[in-house]
């Protein structure tokens, strides 16, 4: 029994940093601040649920006692750091930060317009 | 084996911290600085559930939640602030 979940927790904590390191790259790599937010707020919060999630397994199969604060923990993770990311990104539109070049459509170009023309009113 | 796992995981996390911190001093603009370390405040919680791991105890747990917590806070302010420039609106009519 302790065998089995040794191997389903060394399996999460490892896809944890993985998924982990995968954000950080696309944070270093991806041309624009609204791509880097997409790797940022999606990746690393899936590896940080999973990194939780094996934490979760050893405390209850190898020490033996069930942890709520962990699976707290999960929820709110996965409730919050996609709304930050939204959030942060619709700052960043909205203070005119540019896209990349190679971007080929700007959908919110009129919504912006119009929130603009309806201050100056 | 699991020791070995969460050592490995343990620099992995290092390094991404690392790429982070590259990330916030260097990012062109300032919501780039602030997507990086919302996600160094994620990667806190994942060093703080190993390190648990790693001292077998459960006394710092609290501290994945408060972390949580104070980095959506922490987001969520700097996104009002450079959205509307004030962080706490005042009442209009009075």
């Amino acid at each position: 029994m302790n065998e089995i979940a040794n191997y389903f927790i060394a399996f999460f904590i490892l896809a944890g940093a993985f998924l982990s390191m995968a954000a950080t790259l696309g944070v270093i790599r991806l041309p624009d601040v609204y791509t880097r937010n997409h790797a940022a707020s999606k990746a690393a919060t899936l590896g940080v649920m999973s990194i939780l999630f094996g934490t979760f397994l050893y405390f209850y199969f190898l020490e033996g006692h069930f942890n709520s604060r962990l699976i707290l923990g999960i929820a709110f993770v996965f409730m919050t750091s996609p709304v930050a990311g939204h959030l942060i990104s619709r700052a960043a539109y909205h203070t005119g930060v540019e896209m990349t070049d190679r971007s080929v459509h700007d959908a919110l170009k009129n919504a912006k317009h119009m929130t603009a023309s309806k201050d100056t009113e | 084996m699991l020791d070995t796992v969460i050592h490995i995981a343990l620099f992995c996390l290092a390094l991404s911290m690392i790429g982070l911190i590259y990330r916030v001093i260097k990012g062109p603009s300032i919501p780039d600085r602030v997507i990086a370390l919302d996600a160094i405040g994620i990667n806190l919680i994942a060093i703080i559930a190993l390190i648990s791991i790693v001292l077998k105890t459960n006394a710092f747990l609290e501290v994945i939640l408060l972390l949580g917590i104070l980095a959506f806070i922490g987001t969520v302010a700097f996104s009002k602030y450079l959205e509307k420039g004030v962080i706490f609106e005042r009442e209009r009519d009075r």
